[in-house]
């Protein structure tokens, strides 16, 4: 079980309250990824379900017990953080027995966890190194080791990709997706990497500045995003905005409109600009056009084999259907 | 950044060291206090009643006060500034490539090792002696008269016996900060054209700010307090009568424990001065 | 970035260095030396360096006329003593500072340093009063606690130095491991600082070995530990040089011994973790 519900919970440092209050409620089983740019107080929200922060005030529930007082090692929960925070003096194995050492639990029991573990997380060969002996995606793994074998009503997830490189990144987000699926345990994880979010969540919280900007689904947030700030953070490349006498003609104040929704031809289209720069990346192409009269720069999305090149005048069509239009709050009118 | 929990926990863990720490100044410090305005003279009849501010009078108003005062800062000014000149010196020397340089450290680390009452004895005897120093040897060799070390240079002989001890400490700071400089600023300076005299002025000294920083703080308060240095070669005469000497002077030799206690109140305010002075250098420089 | 040195250069840096090196420990090399010799030859014009007739006379003569063992055996308990019970009190007291810094933490850090600007001659009568009540006077268990007193505020300070490179992440991954304050701090900070806490413990048995106010002024034959052993040849007898030599090297050589054989973590000490 593992079912974590924040009722009114704010969190002030000293004078500066970085998050106002707040409720959330990550159901029992999800997969619930907090994202947002740096200093949204994501990781302080993460560090409240975990206990590492005192709420300033509001509740914090775990499967439906109060727990805002709780200490965090009597939440049950486990958590796994950027760093990998592993005990640099102790071996693999010894890592992964602490928090089962630190609950007592009989040593068969331990050493039947840490092989279950080991196994599940190829760390089989590695039990007797210590820390430093390991690859960063090893060390991701015995903290991941670490977490699984108190089995938590909920796992956190602070950042845990963002110190390996690109290629190993991918693995590790393939296998903790996989993990969820195999334990189907509760998983709250922090990132500011949108793509993170999109391809891992069940829900994903958007935060700006400790508000929750939107609670959906990724798809959710792709196809209808609340707001101008989910529309922009959402998605890669960012959503294109215009404004002025353009949106006008869709009464708002503002439309946006994705790179991939925009197709690009030598002589059709209701928009035109010159390519400044275009990025190949074989599958697709990206231009970045000037001089469309709309907005500074307009992202657009080819197929690879699309070739125009610097200086080239070109035209543009938006698909009518995939425009999101906004209010001068930037919100979404419906 | 931490839980009420953990705050409060951290206020205990603390709890024995500052108490600790708290009784170990107040309670002598009061007790210092209330002798310096008594009339109090353990061998000749005891506590004789509160005299007010007699004791202070007399021994700010005594020859020996001021020439202490001196004494004392002479003394620290000399050896903090002997140890920092050539710390800095022996640093950039022991920075350079060379063979064994472990040894070479060892070597000058080893004065640190060096209990003070046994390296007040030794060079005392052994160098500073006028007939048989080696020193005097020395002298002699080159046709010169020996000199009386510890009557005729005093105060210098004593800064140089506290240099000697402590030159050890400021190179290893200094060391260990100059091998934290980063040598691709030196070689973005040479690459501007910079001498090698101006790459020393513009960026390896103001480097080293901080750690000679450190180097005063920390010899400053063992500075202001040597003792047995003293106690051993001179026992204050000749002009090496420092501040903590004369009122060690007054309570233990005179027993005058009324008058020491005033003297000791000088001490604590002179010490409460440079203290002051050097935090507020200290504080500054701590956060960089 | 390693740059080519000129062979010369080298060797120019080298014998400067070794000369300076040698300057500065020579007399410490010529009381060692001293101690081999004849009270003669210890004294005599010009000065012999090494062509003596190498004796051990004088440790044998300086072992049965002072009672070296006991002073001895006083220093280690008087250092080693003071240096344990300050560590095991000041390790709360770091992890506090390093991993729960307040407001205040940095007042509370330097107001300690301050303790130790307290001239200690200014309270040395009511200290004395103090052990005379207690019966303290001439005892090792009122040595070991004055001089943990006098380097808490180093020890405090260095452990907290140490203590800060620790990431609090580690300590926090405890925490949510289930470990309780007393099984974060003994199973995942101590053994992670134990660098850190050698470096301290040695030099503060350093300080406290030759510390040299208190042990001279408040022992007296009991209690006395070497730096008194020392200051006893202070007198007229000190012209023996040969066996004031012999007690000096006696006197610091297991703190030289010491040294030498735990250099990495001394040098760090040295710089009381002040300096990276």
């Amino acid at each position: 079980m593992g079912q974590i519900q924040l009722n009114q919970v704010t969190k002030s440092f000293g004078a500066v309250e970085v998050i106002p209050p707040l409720d959330l409620t990550i159901e029992d089983g999800e997969f619930c990824v907090f994202v947002g740019p740096s200093g949204c107080g994501k990781s302080t929200l993460l560090r409240l379900i975990a206990g590492l922060e005192d709420v300033t005030s509001g509740h914090i529930a775990i499967d439906g017990n109060d727990a805002t007082m709780t200490p965090p090692a009597k939440r049950g929960l486990a958590m796994v953080f950027q760093s990998y925070a592993l005990y640099p003096h102790m071996s693999v194995r010894k890592n992964i027995a602490f928090p089962m050492k630190m609950a007592k639990l009989p040593e068969d029991e331990q050493k039947r966890r840490i092989d279950a573990a080991a196994q599940a997380l190829n760390l089989t060969d590695y039990l007797d190194r210590r820390p430093g002996q390991l690859s960063g995606g090893q060390r991701q793994r015995v903290a991941i080791g670490r977490a699984i074998v108190r089995e938590p009503s909920a796992f956190l997830f602070d950042e845990p990709l963002s110190n390996l490189d690109a290629a190993l990144r991918v693995g590790m987000r393939l296998e903790i997706s996989e993990l969820h699926e195999r334990l189907k345990t509760t998983m709250i994880y922090v990132t500011h990497d949108q793509v993170e979010a999109m391809t891992m969540a069940d829900k994903i919280v958007v935060l700006q500045a400790g508000l929750i900007e939107q609670v959906g689904s990724p798809l959710d947030l792709y196809h209808t995003p609340r707001n101008k700030f989910v529309a922009g953070f959402i998605g890669s490349p960012k959503m294109n905005f215009i404004e002025g006498p353009e949106a006008a003609k869709y009464d708002a104040h503002t439309i946006g409109i994705r790179p991939e929704h925009i197709t690009v031809s030598a002589d059709e289209g209701p928009w035109s600009g010159v390519v400044s720069v275009s990025e190949h990346l074989g599958s697709d192409t990206f231009f970045h056009i000037h001089e469309t009269g709309l907005a500074d720069t307009i992202t657009v999305r080819a197929d690879g084999e699309v070739n125009f090149r610097h200086g080239d005048r070109i035209r543009l069509s938006p698909r009518a259907d995939m425009i999101h239009r906004f209010d001068a709050e930037g919100l979404r009118i419906a | 950044m931490a839980t009420q929990h953990s705050r409060s926990a951290a206020r205990l863990m603390m709890a024995p060291a500052v108490i600790l720490l708290l009784g170990w100044m107040l309670v002598p410090l009061i007790m210092t206090l209330l002798f310096s305005f008594k009339k109090y003279l353990p061998l000749r009849g005891g506590d004789l009643g509160w005299v007010g501010f007699d004791n202070y009078i007399r021994f700010v108003t005594s020859s020996a006060f001021w020439p202490s005062v001196l004494t004392t800062l002479t003394i620290v000014g000399g050896v903090l500034v002997i140890t920092v000149v050539l710390g800095v010196f022996l640093a950039i020397l022991l920075n350079q490539p060379m063979w064994g340089q472990g040894i070479v450290r060892i070597l000058v680390i080893a004065p640190f090792f060096v209990m003070p009452t046994v390296s007040a004895l030794v060079w005392k005897n052994m160098f500073m002696d006028p007939v048989n120093g080696l020193f005097a040897h020395l002298w002699k060799f080159f046709g010169a008269e020996p000199v009386a070390w510890l009557s005729e240079a005093s105060l210098s002989s004593i800064v140089m016996i506290v240099s000697w001890q402590w030159l050890p400490f400021a190179t290893l700071i200094l060391l260990t900060a100059i091998q934290s400089l980063d040598s691709e600023q030196l070689e973005a300076s040479e690459m501007d054209g910079a001498p090698k005299l101006a790459q020393f002025g513009y960026i390896t000294l103001p480097h080293l700010g901080r750690a000679i920083t450190v180097v005063v703080l920390i010899q400053t308060i063992f500075l202001l307090s040597i003792f047995a240095e003293i106690f051993v070669t001179t026992q204050g005469s000749f002009g090496t009568r420092t501040l903590t000497y004369l009122i060690y002077q007054r309570v233990l030799e005179s027993q005058n424990v009324g008058l020491g206690s005033a003297g000791g109140v000088y001490a604590i305010i002179l010490a409460n001065i440079v203290a002051i002075f050097l935090m507020r250098m200290v504080g500054k420089n701590l956060d960089a | 970035m390693a740059r080519s040195v000129t062979q010369k250069r080298k060797i120019i840096n080298t014998a400067a260095a070794w000369s300076v090196g040698l300057l500065i420990f020579f007399p410490i090399l010529w009381t060692i030396l001293t101690s081999f010799k004849t009270e003669a030859q210890a004294i005599s014009d010009p000065p012999v360096f090494l062509a003596f007739d190498w004796t051990l006379e004088n440790y044998t003569v300086v072992l049965e006329r002072s009672d070296y063992m006991r002073f001895l055996w006083n220093s280690i308990i008087i250092a080693g003593g003071s240096t344990l019970l300050g560590i095991i009190i000041a390790i709360p007291a770091a992890w506090s500072m390093a991993f729960v810094p307040s407001k205040r933490t940095k007042d509370i850090l330097l107001w300690m340093l301050s303790t130790k600007m307290l001239p200690a001659v200014g309270v040395l009568y009511p200290i004395y009063l103090i052990f005379i009540k207690m019966g303290l006077l001439d005892s090792k268990i009122g040595l070991v606690v004055v001089l943990m007193l006098i380097n808490l505020p180093i020890i405090v300070w260095m452990l907290y130095t140490y203590f800060k490179e620790i990431p609090g992440e580690i300590l926090e991954a405890a925490r949510m491991d289930g470990a309780s304050l007393r099984e974060e701090v003994l199973y995942v900070l101590t053994p992670m600082a134990i660098p850190g806490i050698a470096s301290t413990v040695l030099l503060n048995v350093i300080l406290a070995w030759n510390e040299a106010f208190w042990t001279l002024n408040l022992t007296a034959a009991k209690a006395a530990p070497l730096t008194a052993f020392i200051a006893s040849y202070s007198s007229p007898e000190g012209l023996f040089y040969a066996k004031l030599s012999a007690a000096s090297t006696m006197a610091i050589a297991p703190i030289l011994i010491l040294g030498w054989f735990s250099q990495k973590q001394l040098v760090s000490g040295l710089t009381f973790g002040a300096v990276k």
